[in-house]
């Protein structure tokens, strides 16, 4: 038995039905979307997670010539202590050279110290240049040792597959010399 | 909006995938032609309530699980963590926690239901056995995730339920809780194979549901009247007259739902369980979740060895009578299809049957109640007439009651009472049902 009769349909207003079909099926839609909401919302990153989005470091130790690297939301953030010749160097690039042309001006607050997430644009490694001793690339800043991009001493991409430079975060001294990154 | 024929399923792709998978033609049989019994009321829209539950718990769960952490040194604040840093972890949980209370609130009344209209009766033994064995499920699922958030009443909890086990004599029983827990007490292998299994039995239960919709549609739904559809004039389609229903149920459901998760989301739990474990103080009461109640209430009845008589020998001692008294206040349930063997489904027509059904729900009220109250006078010796009477409704009463009781005449068809009298089809006649009120039975009414 794969029927049944239901009751006859006689006089039906198919306008009103079509409009209590919209009515029912929008209102339906809003609910859906009002619950789904905070279930999406609850995989985004959480409130401990971001109460740990901002760091505070103190650059005083660190001596000309020498760099450091500071975690910061999982990723490492490299903090340069540049010597007056990287400075000049990275002033003097005439931006026609540069693939992501930004002056060393606009990528810094002091000009000493030079503020970097050390993720390399193209696939995200870690370039390397921040220790004594290791691969600073062509141009003296830093680099990927994965497909070979090569950052000037301010963290322009200059050679290599990489697109962009090297991203400065949002960052501020909030004294002299302690920097608040994020 | 209108309704498509089995034959004639959409066009295009629909047709290109249906004709090598037929899921089109199967859910517009199942879910759209689908011919139902005309007459049924809202106790009918509990069984589409515990699947809306069901979905509700597996995908908070699976939500839950993406923050939860299970590790003895960790779970307790990784709840904490959900319920202030986590975005709408507060509502998931909430949602989680009175879900499991909501499912088993709507499951309660679905058997129940399935009690007083006798769907348990042939053909739908196995649809009831499948539904038994779901209830089994959930209790286990729901038993594992409330010691998850590894609070007082989690670990207390977890400890009493596992040590049922050591109630089986011969040196087996602490054999096979020492394998339960992992370890010699509840401790972090328990808590993470509870998770684990907490996480798989919800899909256990998904599949079984399916099997037990499967035998649904074998003969139907039962109906309030318990007889048999004698042709088309006494169904109508599922689509539009019970997809509405049903959704209308939902309403109605998410109503109270909403309102015990936004204004009393720890009403049906424990103020213990926000205290995190701790392996060596015991809270001075200990009481499952309201839904084990009554079976914890029947555990707690038996509080006497039994022996045989004179010589002072003990069968069965006190600790393991009343675990076998709340597994076989379960397991009662499979073999109730032939415990009632009267062939009137419906208890309207069984005037002295529709009274023991009552005195019998009283019953569970009050197990439930015996349930929540301390093992002292005079809780206990009410526990144990509500117990005796628990087992004596069912292996006693509704046997002699099948044989004994007279019940009152069917109607002729479904649609009789409902379209008064005629209707639009003309029912084949039927000779009036027997004394008795033996219905003869149709030929399956096959899907196919």
């Amino acid at each position: 038995m794969a029927e049944a009769t239901n009751p006859p349909r006689g006089d039906v207003d198919e306008g009103k039905r079509d409009f209590i079909y919209l009515l029912g099926g929008a209102a339906g839609v809003v609910g859906v979307g009002i619950v789904a909401w905070p279930l999406i919302d609850s995989l985004n990153p959480s409130a401990d997670v971001l109460a740990l989005a901002s760091i505070e470091v103190d650059v005083s130790p660190i001596e000309v010539g020498q760099a450091i690297t500071v975690t910061w939301r999982g990723k490492p953030v490299f903090i340069r202590h540049r010597t007056v010749e990287e400075i000049s160097e990275a002033e003097v690039v005439p931006m026609d050279v540069l693939r992501d042309p930004q002056t060393d001006e606009e990528r810094r607050i002091k000009a000493e110290y030079l503020v970097m997430v050390g993720v390399c644009t193209h696939l995200g490694c870690i370039p390397s240049g921040q220790k004594v001793g290791e691969e600073k690339g062509e141009y003296g800043g830093w680099f990927c040792p994965c497909h070979g991009s090569h950052y000037d001493t301010s963290g322009r991409i200059r050679k290599g597959p990489a697109p962009t430079n090297l991203v400065v975060p949002p960052y501020e001294f909030i004294q002299d010399t302690v920097v608040q990154i994020g | 909006m209108s309704s498509t024929s089995s034959n004639g399923i959409g066009s295009g792709v629909i047709k290109w995938i249906d004709y090598r998978l037929p899921i089109f033609t199967m859910m517009n049989k199942e879910l759209n032609e689908y011919p139902t019994p005309r007459n049924l009321t809202y106790m009918w829209n509990f069984g589409s309530l515990a699947g809306i539950a069901l979905v509700i718990m597996i995908v908070t769960g699976i939500l839950l699980a993406m923050q939860y952490t299970a590790h003895v040194d960790m779970a307790f604040d990784s709840v904490e963590r959900i319920m202030r840093d986590v975005n709408y972890g507060w509502l998931i949980r909430y949602i989680h926690m009175n879900g499991a209370s909501f499912f088993f609130i709507v499951v309660y009344i679905h058997i129940f239901r399935g009690l007083y209209y006798g769907s348990y009766k042939a053909p739908r033994e196995i649809l009831w056995a499948l539904g038994v064995i779901i209830l089994l499920l959930m209790m286990a699922t729901a038993f594992m995730g409330y010691v998850l958030p590894w609070g007082q009443m989690s670990f207390w909890g977890a400890t009493v339920i596992t040590n049922l086990f050591s109630a089986i004599p011969w040196g087996i029983g602490d054999a096979i809780v020492a394998w339960l827990w992992g370890g010699f007490a509840v401790d972090n292998p328990t808590l993470v194979r509870f998770y684990a299994l907490h996480y798989l039995l919800p899909f256990v239960i998904a599949a079984v549901a399916v099997l037990h919709m499967w035998a649904l549609h074998r003969f139907g739904s039962n109906n309030p009247l318990g007889i048999d559809a004698k042709g088309p004039q006494d169904k109508i389609s599922f689509h539009p007259y019970y997809t509405t229903k049903d959704l209308f149920g939902f309403g109605v459901f998410f109503i109270f739902f909403a309102a015990f998760i936004f204004y009393a989301p720890n009403y049906m739990g424990h103020p213990d369980n926000y205290i995190e474990a701790n392996p060596l103080v015991t809270p001075p009461h200990i009481v499952p979740e309201w839904y084990f109640l009554p079976f914890y209430a029947i555990l707690r009845a038996i509080t006497f060895d039994i022996s045989i008589p004179f010589t002072g020998i003990v069968l069965i001692d006190a600790k393991l009578g009343g675990v076998i008294a709340m597994f076989a206040s379960i397991a009662v349930l499979f073999v109730l299809p032939w415990l009632d063997s009267s062939p009137v489904r419906s208890g309207r027509f069984r005037p002295y049957f529709k009274w023991f059904f009552w005195i019998f729900v009283i019953d569970c009220l009050v197990l439930g109640y015996i349930g929540a109250m301390p093992a002292e006078s005079p809780y206990t010796e009410i526990g144990q007439v509500a117990t005796a009477w628990y087992f004596l409704h069912f292996l006693v009463i509704l046997p002699l009651l099948s044989r004994l009781e007279r019940p009152m005449p069917l109607p002729a068809s479904i649609s009789e009472p409902v379209l008064g009298g005629g209707g639009m089809a003309a029912a084949p006649a039927r000779s009036p049902e027997g004394a008795s009120g033996v219905s003869t039975e149709q030929s399956p009414e096959t899907m196919r």
